[in-house]
């Protein structure tokens, strides 16, 4: 069947088969193998992206399900040589170590910061809590996210 | 990899369209809502559907709202938006409880109240929570729809009373005075399976229990309806020592298996801890309830 799927802003056509999972529509898209593939169980949150601005987990969803959404990845973040501020964050508090889980992390807490601007530690873990990392043991990406945080609202106060 | 066998996709876009697609296609047929019960089903070939049917883009079945007497839930309403409702978490707080604690906040993006009760997986906590509180479920076919009851929906492990050519539309809850409910879990960790949980109702007048559901998740082939509780609490004043008694009869009355999550005995010890707590919970929530009414 032919799907096309909208991958941060720009139209990705492709004849598969309707068993494909998102997560490898994706990746098999030149220059977006930034989303990783992981447990392939739903665990472990290394596959997220955002649908329609949420995230997911592109390993338990249908290509087919997504025509007429829109997916952001990874690459998305970093727009002309600026890195988002979450990606900032990950920088500055040194919140990965082998990186595996940190584009599912950073589509979570992109999408966390979206929706709450000021999130309390509790709802930072709370968020990340579909995600594993197996490095960090998280104080540092609970650490990042916050960091992002208080970024964005200097960046607001100046504005 | 984990990919999925072969089928075929078609997406609905009326539940008319959605029924008369499984009447054609048959037994092999599956809805597909949230798919984060029936995906990974299929990619360990527990479930092999010919044809998938999906309904994610079928809007009027996602709502939770108040009709008469009754709190209508679309079967497509999600995890997270059951989280985030004031009028659940205000008429039936059992509901946040559960959400609180079902999967993690990704996979609540996606999973759906009619994928969960369908899916009838007894380790399956709104399965629990909809039997506590005496939900009826409406199930649609060519022919019209009938309603359920959760006494009657869950006929075996992932067997429903959803038949050939049907699809579960929405889950009803009825509105009585002097109610409250709580739900309770332990998991080794965010987002597993629990290793019990219990889901208890009551409603409460004059001081007394008038109606009473307790339910279990996890520690039996099914979702566990515990009617030898339910008639011990029926009538009486609520107690502290009354829902210790109910927690027993919890322990005695459920059936887990020994597996990573822990021994039979302490599964069983772990169910009549949290039924008692539920009930407490329960009762605490519904007499101010009581007072107002």
């Amino acid at each position: 069947m032919n799907v096309s799927i909208s991958i941060n802003g720009a139209k990705v056509s492709r004849e598969i088969e309707p068993r494909q999972l998102l997560v490898h529509f994706i990746r098999e898209t030149p220059d977006l193998t930034g989303t990783h593939w992981g447990c392939d169980t739903s665990n472990c949150g290394a596959c997220v992206v955002q649908m329609d601005g949420e995230p997911v987990k592109s390993c338990t969803i249908l290509a087919a399900m997504c025509e007429g959404h829109e997916i952001r990845t990874v690459e998305s973040l970093e727009v002309d040589g600026r890195l988002d501020p979450v990606q900032m964050g990950f920088h500055e508090r040194h919140a990965l170590q082998c990186g595996f889980c940190t584009p599912g992390m950073l589509m979570t807490a992109r999408a966390l910061l979206d929706e709450n601007p000021d999130p309390t530690d509790v709802e930072i873990r709370t968020a990340i809590s579909g995600a594993i990392c197996r490095c960090t043991g998280y104080v540092n990406i609970v650490s990042a996210v916050r960091w992002a945080a208080e970024y964005e609202a200097a960046a607001r106060l100046e504005a | 990899m984990q990919t999925p066998a072969s089928f075929e996709y078609e997406r609905a876009t009326s539940v008319e369209g959605a029924i008369a697609s499984l009447q054609r296609l048959g037994f092999g047929a599956r809805i597909i809502a949230g798919g984060h019960s029936l995906l990974p089903m299929m990619k360990l070939r527990l479930a092999n559907p010919e044809h998938l049917i999906d309904i994610n883009d079928l809007k009027e079945l996602s709502y939770i709202r108040e009709e008469g007497d009754e709190i209508a839930i679309g079967a497509l309403t999600r995890h997270v938006d059951l989280l985030k409702s004031d009028l659940l978490a205000e008429r039936f707080p059992l509901f946040r409880d559960a959400e609180n604690v079902i999967a993690d906040p990704v996979v609540r993006n996606r999973g759906t109240i009619g994928g969960s009760l369908c899916q009838a997986d007894a380790a399956e906590d709104l399965s629990a929570v909809c039997s506590a509180v005496k939900a009826h479920v409406v199930i649609r076919g060519t022919g019209g729809e009938r309603v359920v009851g959760m006494e009657d929906f869950h006929i075996g492990p992932y067997t429903t009373a959803v038949g050939e050519g049907e699809m579960l539309t929405e889950i009803r809850l009825s509105l009585r005075p002097g109610g409250g409910s709580a739900h309770e879990k332990v998991e080794r960790r965010a987002g597993d399976w629990a290793i019990a949980a219990a889901s208890a109702a009551v409603w409460i007048e004059d001081g007394r229990i008038a109606d009473v559901g307790v339910a279990l998740s996890a520690v039996g082939p099914t979702t566990i309806h515990l009617s030898r509780a339910e008639e011990l609490l029926r009538g009486k004043a609520p107690s502290e020592e009354l829902f210790a008694q109910a927690g027993e009869i919890a322990a005695a009355d459920c059936s887990p298996s020994a597996d990573g999550r822990g021994p039979i005995d302490y599964k069983r010890h772990l169910a009549g801890v949290l039924t008692t707590r539920a009930l407490l919970r329960a009762a605490a929530r519904a007499l101010p309830q009581e007072a107002r009414s």
